[in-house]
């Protein structure tokens, strides 16, 4: 029972933290169509800016992860319109191979001006405690990260559901002509919610980074988890994310403590598993 | 009237040609492979690699540039290749290097209707990922049946005997070298008569377009299969090179990294022509060579610039475009 519920809070944790940082891959995906495996890549760019800030500028916490998040729209806004903007539209050869050129650009780029190493980001002291729930301690960081993945996840839910730039965007999603004809500049609802899913990514990756390591190859290695947390999911759902993040979590979680040495070997026989039995993902629209 | 004869003429005209350029062709790699030999004498090791990769991004072209199927997940053919030929020699003690390039083909064309079967299921992004599983699939499985594959270690303790009985795989790697050349040139006049096979048409219709394919009364599946087969044993004859002239194989033969790497080569050099895929293999490992020598993270970067860049201004790749403005040239003056 003890291992069972160990499991399932390190799973939450875990799946949380996915969450938070695929959540903005998944809508993108599902608005403008585009295959993005840079998305990591902004995650990155969001810890290296955290730790940058925290270690060597003495910032706090909050500000930190402020300056990450603001720090890599920043970055992105001239990627998306120079690069991204030419391959809306274009095959899905085209899209991996320009964001899979962009993510080694990307990593060589970090790796020259901050160096190979690890990057931590110092915790402040009070999400360096732990607390005790009974039948385990966990650290409160992995609390916060529990309950930043809430927060996003309800605040996306009423920006989608409940206001008119949600309405606009469901609009283009379902269908981008009829709705530029209808007044809605898809335009900027493109690249607003490029912006928010690039905030979301370094967001997530700044705290996440107890659970998924800052370290130069940070962007490829990752990059397969998001991919396979949206494809599980079906881009576009925020709920369909939702649940892919806690079953994915869980199976990987629940592999790690009770067979480590298999590594990922049942992760992704039931990625192959279940992407064969939904092809669309679990909220997937059928076209 | 004599329109009619030229019309009839034509075709015979192309098949004239395209006969001459594979002559051209074939004569081309000789002269390469010779000048490489030459002009390197202590890298053939590294040229050895070349020709092995060069197998695996061929046999990638096959599915990804003539059927529109796009992976990242093909090194998991190349490496079950490797992998066999190096069991049937370490395990079984079969060194005759033709029977484990046999082996390689064997093992490569099974993984190439496993990975068909899955891969095919779906389309577009679900597709890719599939692909990804796939890899990562292979990969934690040759790491854990270790008492097989040697797991983390590698595979070692390889050792392919004389080819035909009189050429010895010296330590400078001389004969293998040469085996892979002739590998190499007999697959590409393979996959040459395969391309232009009514079979290799089919398939370019089906990436084309596969439902009008479907309405013509032939099964878009089964004929993708079919294809991933054969690439899938194109595969299996590099990875069987690189276990016979390296005489170890590691877990990096089956990895992502080496799927992605395969498919920025194939996309490098031009998508949907053999000549392409070899011109970029050349290209980026020679570059690689170079550069990652001095540093791993630059090479990377450039990578990355030379990705971007082709996508953006050359889609055909770099032979794909070079022969477009030859053609064109050579149209002009006529």
């Amino acid at each position: 029972m003890q291992t069972v519920l160990s499991i399932a809070v390190d799973a939450l944790a875990y799946g949380m933290v996915l969450f938070v940082i695929s959540i903005g891959l998944s809508v993108t995906m599902g608005l403008m169509r585009v295959v993005n495996l840079a998305h990591g890549a902004f995650a990155m760019i969001g810890g290296y800016i955290a730790s940058y800030a925290a270690r060597d500028l003495g910032l706090g916490y909050g500000a930190a992860v402020l300056l990450a998040v603001v720090g890599t729209v920043i970055i992105s806004i001239p990627i998306e319109r120079l690069l991204y903007r030419r391959i809306y539209g274009a095959p899905e050869l085209t899209q991996v191979l320009m964001t899979i050129g962009i993510t080694f650009c990307i990593i060589g780029i970090a790796n020259y001006v901050f160096g190979p190493t690890l990057k931590t980001i110092p915790l402040p002291g009070a999400l360096q405690s732990s607390v005790d729930l009974g039948f385990r301690t966990i650290g409160t960081h992995r609390i916060f990260a529990i309950v930043c993945g809430l927060i996003v996840a309800l605040a996306l839910w009423y920006t989608i559901e409940k206001t008119s730039f949600g309405v606009k965007l469901r609009a283009s999603v379902d269908n981008p002509a009829m709705a530029a004809a209808l007044g809605v500049r898809t335009e900027v609802v493109y690249a607003v919610s490029f912006a928010v899913a690039v905030g979301l990514a370094a967001f997530g990756g700044v705290v996440g980074a107890e659970l998924l390591p800052v370290e130069p190859y940070y962007a490829l290695r990752y990059m397969v988890t998001f991919l396979v947390v949206v494809s599980v999911g079906g881009a576009g759902s925020i709920s369909g994310a939702l649940l892919a993040c806690l079953i994915l979590g869980c199976i990987d979680t629940t592999g790690r403590y009770l067979m480590p040495e298999y590594g990922e070997f049942f992760f992704y026989l039931a990625v192959i598993a279940i992407v064969c039995v939904f092809p669309r993902g679990f909220a997937g629209r059928m076209k | 009237m004599a329109l009619t004869l030229e019309r009839e003429a034509a075709p015979t005209v192309t098949r004239h040609r395209t006969f001459g350029q594979d002559l051209i062709a074939v004569a081309v790699i000789v002269v390469v492979a010779a000048a490489g030999y030459l002009l390197f004498p202590d890298n053939l090791a590294l040229l050895t690699r070349l020709i092995a990769i060069a197998l695996l991004v061929l046999s990638l072209d096959l599915v990804t540039g003539y059927c529109g199927v796009a992976t990242l997940g093909h090194a998991a053919l190349f490496g079950a290749g490797a992998y066999a030929a190096g069991i049937v020699s370490a395990h079984y003690g079969i060194n005759d290097p033709l029977l484990m390039t046999l082996a390689g083909i064997v093992a490569g064309a099974v993984a190439g209707l496993i990975c068909g079967v899955v891969i095919l299921r779906a389309h577009g992004l679900p597709q890719l990922v599939l692909s990804i599983a796939l890899i990562y699939l292979f990969h934690e499985f040759a790491n854990k049946a270790s008492s097989w594959t040697g797991g983390s270690d590698g595979l070692s303790g390889i050792s392919a005997d004389p080819l035909f009985g009189t050429f010895e795989f010296d330590l400078y790697g001389h004969t293998a070298y040469i085996y892979g050349v002739a590998l190499l040139l007999i697959t590409l006049v393979l996959l040459r008569i395969l391309v232009r096979s009514p079979f290799g048409m089919l398939c370019r219709g089906i990436r084309q377009d596969p439902l009008r394919i479907r309405a013509m009364g032939a099964s878009p599946k089964m004929a993708l299969i079919k294809m991933y087969v054969i690439s899938g044993a194109v595969a299996g004859v590099g990875g069987a090179l690189t276990a016979i002239s390296t005489q170890v194989v590691g877990l990096d033969s089956l990895s992502f990294t080496q799927s992605a790497e395969a498919l920025v080569m194939l996309v490098l050099g031009g998508t949907g022509s053999l000549f392409g895929a070899l011109v970029g293999t050349l290209i980026f490992m020679l570059f690689e060579d170079y550069v990652s020598a001095a540093n791993p993270f630059h090479w990377l970067t450039l990578v990355g610039a030379l990705l971007i860049l082709v996508v953006l201004f050359a889609p055909k790749g770099i032979y794909g475009t070079a022969a477009a403005y030859l053609a064109r040239r050579r149209e002009a003056r006529t």
